[in-house]
């Protein structure tokens, strides 16, 4: 018997029982559909997280300056200056698995621009900076290396500040001042948007290190060469925890502790932080999944059970196509494409339900979803897997029966 | 008698009920030429259905042996017995066993579905057999817009659609008028002269006489086997 017969009778016989078959189908379309939008949902979700890690800067490591005790009370974090701007230069040069170490010295203060006036943290910086933040130079031009060494009067700024300064005006060659310091605006940064945690990226004035420590830190700065913090990029490819490590033994040495004494610095690892949420957003996804598939299951359950009563009603038609030479394993193929139909047309129409209905969720609530070509070939194929499997041991029961029997069954 | 084209050889069915043992069949050896025509009679229980089922490759006998055509079936496999009975055999049913929102057509052509022919030939032959039974213009209804006679047309036409060796007749009338039954009667008995071999399972001597020989079932015994001369049905349908 070949398949195209097979084929004709499975369709002839699921048309036999329109209702029927629509509403057994029904369990697939709506198990399929289910998993294409809850992994649309979740691959949207993940795929917003990617993109946070990466406007951050992927793999990005932060050296913080240790705390001071003074009279039993410990300060905080970067209550002591304990790292300097050698300590940045020697991690970057040193340590094969980084690819670059910023010194960055922080301050907050007013900018003024002719009668408007904003107030914003500063960063002195090294062209480090925007290598490790994957920052780029909207318009304008970077620091030029006089500028760096010479404590130049220039600054960078980013949207945020522009647009509050200067409006829609080009700020480029304008003069601003920053805690009543004149500089001169070289360039505007692009725009990064928000960060992880709600904070405005683009509220940023850069200026050379030198500046900062000398022209507007004031005298508390101007003598040590230390620093508010380092950041640092990792390479791509290499592992973040190696990289951590020796960039604390490096320290250590470089500070002089001896074995047992406490760092008197700290490391925060930034993508740590958004690693975890990207784990969870994707075993939010995989959670979503499964309990899809839980109705997917139960779809097939449906089409275990009217094939049963398909095989049942169909009894005396088994023993007539049994007399008439059908062997047990045609009948077995027979209820099995039956069933394999059933959920594979169901699939096909939970296909277009569940990719229309990942397009309305992104649409009218608004959430971002990613459609993914594995998803819907997964779905597909696991529709065809429920088919086989819940068809399969109807089949076998029609396909047990004895011809004598099921001829004279009423 | 040409070569038997059936040799049964103390062939024996029993039935457990429980912990019963029913014998339906106890030791039948007979013998049925290619080109007979024959009646099997006797009282529901006689044993007459069992003897039909075995001869038709249906049921496994408990024991003795049975040729069919020369080849010994009784030892054969499930999957075996089908290949028999779609090579060799045909059925005809009480109640025609079509099957329904089928056409007359697909009908006669589904024992064809499991040999190994092409789509053309298998419609070919289909549409060659409902000619052959007079339902050539009928061939796209379905059983449920053809009377009885038409249905168990049908039927006649599937059960030859394999060109088989041998036509099992289970009550071919049992569920017609008397005038439709001589109707197939008659079908039944060109076809006989036309050289295949008819087994009729039927319990009403009117049928039975159009046979050209009677076997006679009590017990699970074959009590009685005589030739008969046959009525002519076509002859009765003329008058």
């Amino acid at each position: 018997m070949n398949f195209a017969a097979t084929l004709r009778i499975a369709l002839l016989a699921l048309r036999v029982n329109k209702m029927r078959s629509a509403l057994t189908m029904l369990g697939i379309i709506i198990g399929v559909a289910a998993v294409i939008v809850m992994i649309a949902v979740g691959g949207g979700a993940q795929a917003r997280v990617e993109e946070q890690i990466r406007s951050l800067g992927s793999n990005i490591i932060m050296v913080l300056s240790g705390s001071m005790t003074s009279g039993g009370a410990r300060g905080g974090i970067g209550s002591q200056p304990t790292i300097f701007e050698d300590d940045a230069y020697a991690i970057g040069r040193e340590i094969e698995e980084i690819q670059a170490a910023a010194p960055t010295l922080r301050g907050s203060g007013q900018v003024v621009y002719g009668n408007s006036n904003w107030s914003t943290v500063f960063y002195g910086v090294t062209p480090d900076y925007l290598e490790v933040r994957e920052w780029a130079i909207a318009e304008g031009r970077g620091f030029e290396p006089a500028e760096l060494n010479g404590a130049g009067k220039v600054v960078l700024i980013g949207q945020t500040v522009a647009k509050n300064l200067f409006g829609d005006a080009s700020p480029l060659d304008q003069v601003i001042r920053v805690r009543k310091v004149p500089l001169t605006v070289i360039g505007v940064l692009e725009r990064k948007g928000q960060s992880m945690t709600g904070q405005d990226q683009d509220d940023i004035v850069l200026m050379p290190i030198s500046t900062a420590r000398k022209r507007i830190l004031g005298a508390a700065q101007a003598k040590s060469r230390s620093v508010s913090s380092i950041m640092v990029k990792v390479r791509e490819g290499a592992d973040m925890s190696v990289a951590d490590q020796r960039m604390r033994e490096l320290l250590r040495q470089r500070h002089r502790l001896q074995q047992g004494q406490d760092d008197d610095f700290f490391v925060r690892n930034l993508s740590e932080i958004l690693q975890a949420q990207e784990a969870s957003s994707k075993v939010m996804t995989l959670l979503l999944a499964a309990v899809a598939s839980v109705s997917l299951l139960v779809g097939g359950i449906g089409i275990m059970n009217i094939m049963l009563v398909s095989v049942t009603e169909r009894t005396r038609e088994i023993g007539l196509r049994m007399a008439v030479g059908a062997r047990g394993r045609d009948i077995l193929t027979q209820f099995l494409v039956e069933a394999v139909t059933l959920s594979l047309i169901g699939g096909a129409i939970g296909i277009l339900l569940g990719v229309g209905g990942a397009m309305a969720v992104a649409e009218l609530a608004g959430w971002r979803t990613e459609l993914s070509t594995a998803s819907i070939v997964l779905a597909a194929g696991f529709a065809g897997a429920v088919g086989v499997f819940f068809g399969y041991y109807p089949a076998r029961k029609a396909s047990r029966l004895l011809p004598i029997e099921a001829l004279r069954y009423e | 008698m040409a070569q038997a084209l059936i040799r049964v050889e103390q062939l024996a069915k029993e039935y457990r009920m429980g912990s019963n043992v029913v014998p339906a069949l106890q030791g039948v050896s007979l013998e049925i030429g290619a080109g007979e025509f024959v009646a099997v009679m006797g009282p529901s229980g006689s044993g007459k259905s069992t003897f039909m089922n075995l001869l038709g490759c249906l049921d496994h006998p408990s024991g003795g042996n049975y040729w069919l055509d020369g080849e010994e079936v009784s030892k054969l496999s499930g999957d075996e017995l089908a290949n028999v009975r779609n090579r060799k055999l045909g059925f005809v049913f009480q109640h025609f066993n079509l099957l329904a929102r089928t056409s007359a057509l697909d009908n006669v052509g589904l024992p064809l579905l499991y040999s190994h022919l092409q789509h053309e030939q298998r419609a070919q032959r289909a549409v060659r057999r409902l000619q052959q039974v007079g339902l050539a213009e009928r061939m796209d209804h379905h059983p449920a817009q053809l009377s009885g006679g038409q249905q168990q047309r049908v039927a006649i036409a599937r059960a030859l659609v394999n060109d088989p060796q041998l036509v099992l007749a289970d009550e071919p009338t049992g569920a017609l008028d008397s005038r439709t039954s001589i109707e197939i009667m008659a079908l039944l008995q060109q076809l006989n002269r036309e050289g295949i071999t008819i087994v009729l399972v039927t319990h009403e001597h009117d049928v039975a006489a159009f046979a050209g020989r009677i076997i006679n079932f009590r017990d699970g015994r074959v009590v009685q086997d005589h030739a008969n001369t046959p009525a002519d049905a076509a002859a009765m349908l003329k008058s």
